[in-house]
């Protein structure tokens, strides 16, 4: 058992995970940072070293702003509610109540979709006129809302499927949480006279922050990962008002085929996912200290 | 780079075992093509290339179902780009620029160089060849083309008191049919809009260049260079869209394309602006009377094309691109053409089709199909220039914009004229 392996050997396994590091994400990284120096070469123009004017063009970019604006509003409305949500959910199928098999299912079930098929679905529910959102509406006597097809409503819609897609999965994290969690903690505090909600929030709360912490974390990346349902929902409209960076990034580069500039987005947003894992890490080992 | 391994491999094999090679040379293609409408196309494709591979035995040929349009370009160009494209492909007529930009296409009037050949070129409708040349060559050949057209229910027209057998022909008498088409619950909330146009994404900016093209005017010219989004007619239709939903006839906002078929089978919508390669689904679906007419138009009739094309591939083999051109000369015959129609609506792009008998046995059972053909002489290109995607994003912002009431008709152009002038100057 202790001993030691031998180093060619240990020299040998480190090579298959660091190469398919360095191949996956280090080399795509370096690259994307020397693309973004260059133009956009095509058969008419010569590929030419530009240092910061991708930098420039992006600077200037009113579209741009306009993403970053929408990927903002993205993560602060799509992760607080997912995570308020899954531990809603969490604590309804861990009760004694009758029947939580189904609602596990039934709540687990949209997190075991692929996004495209949830984006399908969804696209029929928002449809006007003949989706299941208008005919709820009608049945209220309210007219139908084009979701997709307004400024003001596209990217509210886009958060809901995506809220809608990832609160089970958190739900399965908080459930496991909640489990574990010792019953006589709350049987001591119910003995102090504390209330359901007053065991709940301080008793359940803290012990349940490590896992908060750690569905943020997911809940954000996963806020700039998928883009899915946006391709297949609304392509960004109307008027990129549903446009998040990794869609933008995918349009520039493959529609509109202007590598470079894709390049300069791609380096934006590993900066901008840096920060933000440096700042979660930073709270992580600040906060999550408790057990 | 497979077909230069396999070449050299069986040249080689060939060598080694002294085996004379045949007067007929083989050729290994490869064929992306798209699906853009509700139909069972990816069969028909699959049928005719099955036929075409029997008829000549010595090639193979590989159909690969690439996805829509725009994942097929993407596609294509990226396998073009790793020195592996496929020896034949079906891409947007409008993608011209963008595949000559990439250098990735070869013209197919230097392959197709016989008095035959030329006279076979010759063949295709004007309407569809207009957006296949650029410099003085063709570069595509037509294969699943269509131009927009108004279908409307005759059932919903009875229903208004309006005669089912004249649909509008202008946009004043869409304002006022559509006005009488519209239906409303007790509720107040509309049950039936008059029509429908999309107007989001790409879908909406090809419907848009009919709008312009009804006022005399286009949108992009043959050179690829010039983009002409702020004139008297773009603002004209612009504003046409925004008085069809001032009068409630179209529902306000943006309209999407994937939509909008649903929406007029299900009765949500007494007629509808879109492509004829929907001709055969809305004819499978609909459980009432309908009929097709021109796009009503501004100073009359006017509608883009649209569709796809057949390309070979620069970096071929001699023999690829002759049994490439052969795929596309058997794609493009009355028989094949007449089939492909028949099964998805798309327009076919030669008249000796319409003489087959099939054809015409075709037309009158659903003489909805001919309507878009009596349009075709009204078409115009679609928007296309160097730089096609980024430029008709500019177009779409600018529609979409207007539609949603985040801008008025003329800020909008003229912001969307001065970024696609910036883009396209380089290139004058």
């Amino acid at each position: 058992m202790n001993k030691r392996l031998p180093i060619g050997l240990g020299f040998i396994l480190l090579v298959i995970p660091c190469s398919l590091l360095a191949a996956f994400t280090h080399y795509p990284a370096v690259k994307a940072l020397v693309n973004s120096m260059w133009n956009n070469a095509s058969s008419f123009r010569p590929s030419k070293f530009v240092g910061f004017e991708n930098y420039e063009a992006m600077l200037a970019d009113d579209r741009l702003s306009q993403v970053l604006l929408n990927s903002t509003l993205y993560a602060i409305g799509t992760v607080p509610l997912a995570i308020g949500l899954s531990i809603g959910m969490a604590l309804l199928v861990n009760s004694k109540l009758p029947g939580t098999w189904l609602m596990r299912l039934s709540f687990f079930m949209p997190t075991m979709l692929p996004l495209v098929a949830v984006a399908n679905i969804w696209l029929f529910f928002y449809a006007p006129g003949i989706g299941l959102a208008s005919q709820i509406l009608s049945s209220f006597g309210l007219p139908s809302i084009n979701f997709l097809g307004r400024t003001d409503t596209s990217l509210v819609s886009m958060m809901v499927v995506a809220i809608w897609k990832e609160a089970g999965l958190f739900m399965i994290f908080y459930l496991a949480a909640l489990q574990g969690i010792p019953a006589n903690l709350k049987d001591a505090a119910r003995l102090e006279g504390a209330g359901s909600v007053r065991v709940f929030i301080d008793v359940v709360m803290p012990l349940l922050r490590p896992t908060t912490i750690f569905v943020a974390v997911n809940a954000l990346i996963n806020a700039f990962r998928l883009v899915d349902h946006i391709i297949v929902m609304t392509r960004g409209g109307p008027n990129n008002s549903s446009a998040l960076l990794l869609y933008y990034i995918y349009e520039v580069t493959f529609a509109h085929r202007d590598f470079a500039y894709g390049a300069t987005l791609t380096v934006l947003m590993v900066v901008i996912l840096g920060l933000l894992a440096a700042l979660q890490f930073w709270v992580l080992n600040r906060k999550a200290h408790y057990q | 780079m497979n077909w230069k391994n396999t070449t050299a491999l069986s040249a080689l094999a060939g060598g080694l075992l002294g085996v004379h090679a045949t007067a007929v040379s083989a050729a290994e293609l490869e064929f992306y093509f798209p699906v853009g409408v509700n139909a069972p196309a990816v069969e028909t494709i699959q049928t005719l290339t099955d036929e075409w591979a029997a008829q000549n035995p010595q090639h193979s040929v590989k159909a690969v179902y690439a996805g829509n349009y725009e994942e097929t370009t993407t596609k294509a160009l990226t396998a073009a780009n790793a020195g592996d494209p496929p020896a034949v492909a079906v891409l947007l007529a409008i993608d011209l620029f963008t595949l000559i930009e990439e250098g990735v296409i070869i013209p197919i009037s230097d392959l197709a160089d016989s008095p035959e050949e030329q006279a076979w070129l010759d063949g295709f409708y004007d309407g569809f060849m207009n957006d296949t040349k650029f410099d003085g060559k063709i570069y595509s050949v037509p294969f699943q083309r269509s131009t927009p057209v108004f279908y409307y229910n005759k059932d919903a027209f009875r229903e208004a008191g309006l005669d089912p057998e004249n649909p509008p022909e202008t946009w004043d008498e869409m304002i006022e049919m559509g006005k009488q088409l519209t239906k409303r619950d007790d509720n107040g909330n509309v049950t039936q809009w008059g029509t429908r146009i999309p107007t989001l994404g790409l879908g909406g900016a090809w419907l848009f260049g009919g709008l312009v093209v009804s006022k005399g005017d286009v949108l992009s010219t043959e050179t690829g260079m010039e983009a002409r989004i702020d004139t008297p007619a773009t603002i004209a239709s612009l504003e046409f869209l925004q008085e069809l939903a001032a009068e409630e006839v179209m529902a306000p906002g943006g309209i999407s394309w994937g939509d909008t078929p649903k929406a007029f089978l299900e009765g949500q919508t007494a007629s509808m602006w879109t492509s004829t390669g929907n001709l055969a689904f809305v004819n499978e679906n609909a459980e009432f009377d309908w009929g097709v007419g021109f796009l009503p138009g501004g100073d009359g009739p006017g509608a883009p094309v649209g569709g796809g094309n057949f390309y070979i591939f620069e970096e071929t083999t001699d023999e690829e691109r002759e049994a490439a051109l052969d795929f596309i000369k058997f794609m493009t015959s009355a028989d094949s053409a007449a089939r492909w129609s028949m099964a998805t609506g798309y327009v076919a792009p030669r008249p000796d089709t319409w003489e087959t008998d099939m054809m015409k046995a075709y037309a009158e059972e659903l003489p909805q199909a001919l309507v878009a053909l009596d349009q075709l002489p009204y078409a115009e290109r679609e928007f296309a220039t160097f730089q096609r995607a980024k430029v008709t994003q500019y177009l779409v912002e600018a529609i979409e914009s207007v539609v949603t009431g985040s801008q008025d008709p003329a800020a909008a152009v003229a912001e969307a004229q001065e970024k696609a002038d910036e883009v396209l100057g380089d290139y004058r």
